[in-house]
């Protein structure tokens, strides 16, 4: 495939020379992560062995099989209605709760299977903090919006410093640090993403996902939550569900593109390294989706 | 939930009209009018007997108000027969009977309201739910009857005895007393009268909390306890403090049950095993046959007062009820 | 391949194990106090059926009104009374509740809905006792008890009911309705009587059973207004009517075994007929609306 400098593209590797198929994406894909697979060489987070989902007796999801790494960023793309929310509300039990959710295959926390019946759900969730696409913050002040979690999990000690270093963590102490005593309800809603953000990494969990978190949010509030994901990374190990493939491009380190296989139920397509999957996907599927046909 | 969604929000003001530009012919202008006649006398009708049940109470009670004056609401003997009125003994176990029941139904119906919304099955929510409901659709007459027959034995034999025991040292649990009519026996059939109010409130109020708090908050590590504690009980704690006001009014005006189980007695116990008197119980039980126009107009005279309770607890759960609906929407 | 990492294992690290506990038993008090309910309400209907059913004979049923000690007394004419006071009840509550409600839907600005919302909850308010008291003094006083005096105060009752449900229902009806009908140059009074109270009857139906159940056993206002009235069957409303609360309550107070009995007799039919209407109003709501009364 030639890539133009305005970013448009030209298929030119098909059996019987080039297809005049010019598709010009709107964007140009960036190509920020060159080098050797940031896998190679890191402990194993999540392992799914053929997990599959089903919601009474529909089936949502078929056949995933992927392991995510970590403290680096996991991308799932693509298009909607796939899957993707519903594997990432799976690695932390959130679907528990939703009536006639079944997973099968097993879903391995280091190691750990996360549907036995002696994991503690609540100790899953400590350890696998989310934050959700449409902020929802308590109506408590900003402070007791950081702090309710650590009181729960008895981490009463030097909690003004907690709450402190959270909320820099999540890029918004500077905003806030005079008003820390009023309602969360009355920040902006990119603030109060970040004050979720900052809400979940208070308690030092050892995995955040993000389910599409900035897709409610202006593109200067998106800027400041994706800058945020390549610190936070460092620290935490990031699963990110994204609609917007420039996004995943930008913060992801690896990237799991999702779409519906036969029976048009959710599978995993392909799996690897951001910039090589957006580069040269190895499945069609995956390039129509990387280059606009769909999606 | 009928009580709170005919409050006024978003339907209130009516539909703005599309001014239509086809001339109405004579029949249709002049249903038009009969119907909105007869609306507008629906409504005047309403306030007519509001009106009047006022002004009946109040004139009905003025001579008693005119001889004995605010003192009756704190004299403490009532006796007719000797044209001494006054209201004390029976404010006093009013405001006992319904303040007791209404901590207990509390108590018992928010816990009811948390299983229903929060914990139960879905399944077995939709069978218990009614069931509650059921509870709040026996005639009061009906649990006073068994009342009489059952609770107050129950309570003379098995309840009296070791509440003393254990908590007597609060004046309230005193030694055990002959026969079961006492206040406590009203208001254990005042909590069963109000605990289905609550819990069948509570349950409503519960399920409006939005789905994306309580996620926020499992998302956390945090127990089902802790969510409940948390986020769900502090957001709606004005829902729940209204349910408690109507339950508190429902205490207040009710009249058979206690009748039947209270006693009877214009006296002041503190000994809850003790007997005594509601207003209302006792309106109803002398009402009948007065024995002087004093006595009728003095009855009347209480009846102001529990119209005044009545009047007040509506009131009130509105104010707290309209706050709470403000800050959901 | 993943091997279990010990120090990332899933069960309950910390504090987390008492917070559990505290959990568990929270929520074991509120299991509780559901299972209290259910079991208070079997008792209380259990005791009604148990006493109640060995009472119950053709005769009891049709029998006029007891002595308590007489043969073939029975309960008959009491239940006819209750039936007549509740329907007249009825027939002047639904449509003064209908109208009004029909009146803050669609016509009244705030300024004069608010003051009458204002009334109708007062008026709910108001305690059962109070309304017998104030029917007393209007249309009883001088002329002794009498059965639309008992009418009267029940429709008091059952009103605020019935215009809360009205209001519900109507509000629900989907504003586009009465726009389309607008838009179609409909005149008002075809569009709510054949558009917008058609798709809120259920919910008023409804309202209005349980409404009416809810009468049927309210003692207080009978106590003051219709507690005087002869043995036999009696459907003249200048008089007196037997009813069938205050039938039980005076039984329940007479107290020997078979007026008792006899009490216990006409409760298990009073709250058949009100458990009846009750279930049978909430098939007929089905699924949309939880509850029509309160």
């Amino acid at each position: 495939m030639t890539t133009f400098s305005s970013g448009a593209t030209l298929d030119s590797d098909e059996p019987g020379g080039p297809r005049p198929r010019l598709r010009i994406t709107s964007e140009p894909v960036p190509t920020a992560r060159r080098g050797p697979d940031p896998a190679v060489g890191r402990q194993v987070v999540f392992e799914a062995r053929n997990v599959s989902v089903n919601y009474g007796e529909k089936r949502a999801l078929d056949s995933i099989n992927m392991q995510i790494y970590r403290n680096l960023a996991t991308a799932l793309i693509g298009p909607s209605g796939c899957g993707k929310s519903t594997f990432l509300r799976s690695l932390n039990r959130m679907n528990d709760s939703i009536s006639g959710f079944k997973l099968g295959g097993q879903v391995l926390y280091h190691g750990h299977d996360l549907y036995d019946p002696r994991a503690n759900r609540v100790e899953v969730r400590r350890r696998i903090g989310m934050v959700f696409q449409k902020p929802n913050p308590f109506p408590k002040s900003i402070y007791d919006n950081v702090a309710w979690a650590p009181r729960n999990l008895g981490m009463k000690d030097n909690m003004d410093d907690r709450v402190e270093r959270a909320l820099k963590s999540a890029a918004l102490w500077d905003e806030v640090k005079n008003r820390l005593k009023s309602s969360a309800l009355g920040l902006s809603g990119g603030q109060q993403q970040r004050l979720c953000i900052a809400r979940a990494i208070a308690i030092e969990p050892d995995v955040v996902l993000l389910d599409e978190p900035a897709s409610a949010l202006d593109p200067i509030a998106t800027a400041s939550i994706e800058e945020l994901i390549d610190d936070l990374k460092m620290r935490y190990t990031i699963v990110i569900v994204t609609h917007n493939m420039q996004q995943a491009a930008r913060v992801a380190d690896r990237t799991a593109f999702f779409s519906l296989g036969h029976d048009e139920v959710g599978t995993l397509i392909e799996y690897g390294e951001t910039s090589r999957l957006f580069a040269s996907p190895a499945d069609p599927r995956t390039r129509a989706y990387v280059t606009g046909q769909f999606g | 939930m009928s009580y709170l969604a005919s409050q006024p929000g978003r339907g209130s003001r009516p539909v703005p009209r599309i001014r239509s530009t086809r001339r109405l012919n004579r029949i249709d202008r002049g249903a038009n009018r009969v119907l909105i006649g007869l609306c507008m006398l629906g409504a005047a009708a309403v306030i007519f007997a509001m009106v009047e049940i006022l002004y009946q109470v109040i004139s009905g009670a003025s001579p008693a108000i005119n001889k004995l004056g605010l003192g009756f609401l704190v004299d403490k003997v009532w006796s007719p027969s000797g044209a001494v009125f006054g209201a004390w003994p029976f404010i006093y176990g009013t405001l006992i009977t319904a303040v007791t029941s209404l901590v207990l139904a509390t108590l018992i119906g928010v816990s009811i309201g948390i299983y229903l919304s929060m914990l139960a099955p879905k399944r077995l929510a939709t069978v218990i739910g009614p069931m509650v409901e059921m509870l709040a659709a026996i005639p009061s007459v009906l649990i006073g009857f068994i009342g009489i027959v059952l609770i107050g034995p129950f309570v003379h034999s098995a309840l009296e005895p070791p509440l003393h025991a254990v908590l007597g040292w609060i004046p309230l649990f005193g030694p055990q007393q002959p026969g079961g009519s006492s206040l406590f026996t009203a208001c254990l059939v005042l909590t069963i009268m109000v605990v289905p109010i609550i819990a069948a409130l509570t349950r409503d109020i519960f399920l409006t909390v939005p789905r994306e708090l309580t996620e926020g908050a499992e998302a956390l590590g945090a127990t089902r306890w802790e969510v409940i504690r948390g986020v769900v009980l502090p957001t709606t704690t004005s829902g729940v403090i209204a349910a408690c006001v109507l339950g508190f009014g429902r205490a207040l005006g009710e009249t058979i049950a206690v009748l039947q189980v209270v006693g009877s007695l214009a006296a002041t116990p503190v000994n809850l095993f003790k007997p005594g008197d509601t207003i209302a119980s006792r309106i109803a039980a002398e009402f009948l046959s007065p024995v002087s126009p004093l006595h009728e107009s003095a009855l009347l005279y209480l009846a102001l007062i529990l119209l005044f309770f009545g009047v007040m607890s509506s009131l009130i759960s509105r104010r707290i009820a309209a706050g709470f609906q403000r800050r959901m929407a | 391949m993943s091997v279990p990492d010990p120090s990332h294992a899933l069960t309950p690290s910390g504090n987390l194990r008492r917070r559990m506990a505290v959990s568990n038993v929270m929520q074991g008090l509120a299991t509780a106090a559901a299972v209290l309910a259910v079991a208070v309400l079997g008792i209380l209907v259990a005791f009604v059926v148990v006493h109640g059913i060995g009472a119950l004979s053709w005769g009891f049923l049709t029998g006029s009104l007891p002595p308590p000690t007489g043969d073939g007394s029975g309960i008959g004419p009491a239940i006819l009374g209750t039936g007549e006071i509740v329907l007249f009840a009825t027939l002047i509550a639904a449509p003064v509740g209908v109208l009004t409600a029909l009146f803050l839907t669609e016509y009244a600005p705030p300024r004069i809905g608010s003051p009458i919302r204002l009334v109708i909850d007062v008026m709910a308010g108001v305690p059962t006792i109070v309304v017998g008291v104030f029917v007393y003094e209007l249309l009883v006083i001088g002329v002794g008890s009498t059965g639309y005096a008992a009418a009267v105060a029940l429709s008091i009752v059952m009103m605020p009911l019935i215009t809360r449900a009205a209001l519900e229902s109507l509000n629900r009806v989907p504003g586009v309705l009465r726009e389309a009908a607008d838009a179609l140059g409909v005149s008002r009074w075809r569009t709510i009587l054949g558009v917008v109270l058609p798709s809120a009857t259920r919910g008023i139906v409804t309202a209005t059973i349980l409404a009416a159940a809810r009468a049927a056993g309210e003692t207080a206002p009978l106590l003051i207004v219709d507690s005087v009235f002869g043995p036999n069957v009696q459907l003249n409303v200048a008089h007196g009517i037997p009813n069938i609360p205050l039938t039980i309550f005076s039984l329940a107070e007479y107290g020997t075994p078979i007026a008792k009995q006899q009490a216990w007799g006409a409760g298990f039919v009073l709250l058949f007929l009100i458990l009846a209407a009750n279930i049978g109003a909430r098939t007929l709501v089905g699924r949309g609306q939880r509850r029509a009364f309160v």
